[in-house]
């Protein structure tokens, strides 16, 4: 069976090393993120690595009026229709602190953006009654912090969004997995302090392929960050809340 | 785009950088980032041994991330890439396809960037030339912000300056290569054992095969001065194409230093050599593990122990090639420290940029742990090399003099006269063009 990807947030390192393995395993990709320029040679890159075809589309998370071309290029593909979201902003804490208008940007970006874009795809794949929905979450959503709790915040409701997406699709025989990932090596982390245990975006990917095999319903990526945030998430709060992590 | 301090060494771990480094993924992110600073030196995949990707004089620019393919042509095998993208990645997408590099270096870590830029050889010098012979054309941004598409028909010197010429010109974004067919995704390899070096050279002479290496036993002496291995491969008849296992092991921890003792090496060396047996033997071979088979192991360097090591690499020419090699690996041999197997290749005359290594003769690759006789060593090996008109190789170099490298290559001044026009600032410069003054001071 015919079978697409639509990849949001294509310009990301993580949303690219996964365009490239669906590409190489045979699937139609379409591209959506705000460098048209780039992801023009992200498209041909997947041409060229075995997808039968592939587009670029602009999206903007915070643009609704840009969702539309994506719903039309979605449904004139045949067969199954598969999306994966890499979307989300982290603005630093401190410029959120004297801007707080930010806080609506990050929003868009990180979860009602998104959201909105998948709530009309939804119908699109509930007819089809197959495909899957990979939402990329983070673990700041599991538990507020100071450093990025507004990000944090706005990735928890992504979760809770997949998490009904999830009970609501599951129906038509349509998956929803739920990533967060850990530090991952992106343009994101590089150069930032106190970066740990950093994974390649190409394993990230791996991991997502995994999942969608497997139909998971919540992976963190890597693995051993479910262990690291089930302790953060089980300090107390009198104790958290003094804490500087 | 965030600059990252970031320390980090050639794939010798002897000289190293401590600076600011920056991984653009875009395409738009380049021009001002190469405005932006004062030096620059564009990085591969640090596979240089010495200092050629080492950015001490000023920031570092990683390439890694722009590895796309661009275009591709079936009907003429005309692949377009960005930069970034390795050699062993283009083997992996397009030997199953019945394409390949034209010429891959030992190992597929390498970069398009990095393979230009040292204009790098493989087992089929002798018959297929160098790297930069099969470039068409490439892309490259120079130290005002723009970026030109230069050729053998478009700015033939900046191209000649820019192929082997170690990141000095510019930042190479993108290039056009001219794939090989690739018949198999097996290779059919027949090894034989060699007892001295005047047979080994004359085993080269005899070959025929398309593709051919030798490994030599660098502890041998005497009469068994030079045995080794002769490896000769050429593509396999059988069509089926094998899964390529990219799997890699790496190397946990630096360990100590005696991991390549003399004694160890000694053993290594000997069951490498008896592992063929007295009369030879044909194997077939998966095309990634015949070409770089040392990529199973990801950061075998890590195996030198924290003081690393130095790779000695020169090519002799023709006539001197007999004499000098056997100059060259008795100075080795007597030395007292010991170096695992090294490499001997015959070179044809293929060569496409004005600090190119390759000449028609014999090239011998050797690693050398650096321990207190080590410098003493290489200085002597760089003298034998001068003395037998031969030359040392960039990619592996981070000893020699810069009086001795103006003699060993003659078009250096042509060189010079290139990379100071595209680059009067001299914003794109490393370690090594510094130490070997590689633009000439004005
Ligand atoms: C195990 C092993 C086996 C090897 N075998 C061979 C062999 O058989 N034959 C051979 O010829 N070499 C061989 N080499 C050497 C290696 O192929 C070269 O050093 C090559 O240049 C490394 O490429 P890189 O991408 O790692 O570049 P780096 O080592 O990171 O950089 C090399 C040079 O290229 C420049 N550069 C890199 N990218 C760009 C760019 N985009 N634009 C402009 N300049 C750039 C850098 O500034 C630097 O001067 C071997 C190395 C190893 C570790």
């Amino acid at each position: 069976m015919n079978r697409t990807w639509i990849i949001v947030g294509a310009t990301s390192s993580m949303a690219r090393a996964f365009a490239r393995k669906v590409a190489e395993d045979g699937c139609h990709v379409l591209l959506a993120g705000r460098d048209l320029a780039d992801m023009k040679r992200t498209k041909k890159d997947c041409e060229l690595r075995g997808a039968p075809s592939a587009y670029a589309v602009m999206f903007d998370a915070r643009k609704p009026g840009t969702f539309d071309e994506i719903c039309v290029k979605a449904a004139v593909q045949d067969g199954e229709i598969n999306v994966a979201v890499f979307v989300g902003s982290m603005p630093e804490q401190s410029a959120i602190d004297t801007d707080p208008t930010l806080i609506d940007g990050t929003i868009q970006d990180s979860f009602t953006g998104p959201a909105q874009l998948l709530h009309r795809l939804a119908p699109l794949m509930e007819e089809r009654g197959c495909g899957t929905v990979i939402g990329v979450g983070s673990v700041a959503g599991d538990r507020g912090r100071l450093s990025n709790y507004v990000y944090g915040s706005a990735k928890a409701g992504f979760h809770t969004y997949l998490a009904g997406l999830r009970n609501r699709l599951g129906r038509s025989g349509v998956h929803v997995v739920t990533v967060k990932p850990g530090f991952v090596d992106t343009a994101m982390t590089w150069g930032i302090e106190g970066m740990f245990l950093v994974a390649a975006p190409e394993s990230v990917a791996d991991d997502l392929l995994k999942a969608v095999k497997k139909k998971r319903n919540t992976i963190y990526t890597p693995w051993f960050w479910r262990y690291i945030m089930l302790i953060i998430c089980h300090v107390p709060e009198f104790i958290f809340k003094k804490l500087k992590i | 785009m965030r600059w990252n301090q970031i320390k980090y060494a050639g794939w010798g771990n002897v000289l190293t950088a401590d600076t600011q480094v920056a991984r653009p993924e875009r395409h738009s992110a380049l021009e001002e980032l190469i405005t932006d600073c004062d030096h620059i030196l564009p990085i591969g995949s640090q596979r240089s041994y010495g200092d050629a990707a080492i950015a001490t004089e000023g920031k570092g620019l990683k390439t890694e991330r722009m590895d796309r393919l661009l275009d591709f042509d079936p009907d003429t095998g005309t692949l377009e890439v960005e930069a970034g993208i390795k050699l062993g990645e283009i083997l992996r997408l397009f030997a199953p396809r019945g394409w390949k590099p034209a010429v891959v270096p030992g190992t597929g870590m390498t970069t398009v960037g990095g393979a230009i830029a040292n204009d790098v050889h493989g087992k089929n010098h002798h018959i297929d030339g160098s790297f930069g012979q099969h470039v068409e054309s490439l892309v490259l941004l120079t130290a005002d912000g723009n970026a030109r598409r230069i050729s053998r028909k478009k700015e033939a010197g900046l191209f000649k300056a820019t192929i082997g010429g170690v990141g000095q010109t510019g930042l190479i974004t993108s290039a056009i290569l001219k794939l090989h067919p690739c018949p198999s995704t097996t290779m059919s390899v027949s090894e034989n054992r060699i007892a001295n070096l005047s047979d080994f050279v004359d085993a080269f002479e005899a070959s025929t095969a398309p593709y051919q290496v030798g490994w030599i036993d660098t502890l041998a002496k005497g009469g068994d001065l030079g045995r080794g291995i002769l490896e000769e491969a050429e593509f396999s008849a059988q069509p089926a194409a094998t899964i390529m296992n990219q799997k890699t092991k790496s190397i946990p921890m630096t360990p100590p230093g005696f991991a390549v003792s003399g004694p160890i090496v000694k053993i290594f060396n000997a069951l490498y050599l008896r592992r063929v047996p007295v009369d030879g033997r044909t194997v077939d071979r998966p095309i990634n593990e015949f070409f770089f088979p040392l990529d199973k192991i990801s950061d075998w360097n890590r195996l030198y122990g924290k003081k690393g090591f130095y790779q000695f690499q020169c090519v002799l020419p023709m006539e001197r090639a007999k004499d000098g090699l056997s100059d060259l690996l008795e100075i080795v041999s007597d030395g007292g420290i010991a170096s695992p197997l090294a490499v001997l290749k015959k070179m044809g005359e293929g060569r496409a940029g004005y600090l190119s290594f390759p000449m028609e003769g014999y090239t011998l690759a050797i690693d050398l742990p650096n321990r207190a006789q080590t410098p003493a060593i290489l200085s002597d090996l760089a003298e034998v090399t001068e003395r037998h008109q031969g030359r040392i190789y960039l990619a592996k170099d981070g000893a020699i003099s810069s009086d001795a490298i103006a003699r060993m290559y003659p078009e250096i001044g042509k060189f010079r006269e290139q990379v100071n026009k595209v680059d009067p600032g001299h914003k794109f410069i490393s370690a090594m063009a510094k130490r070997l003054n590689l633009r000439g001071q004005s």
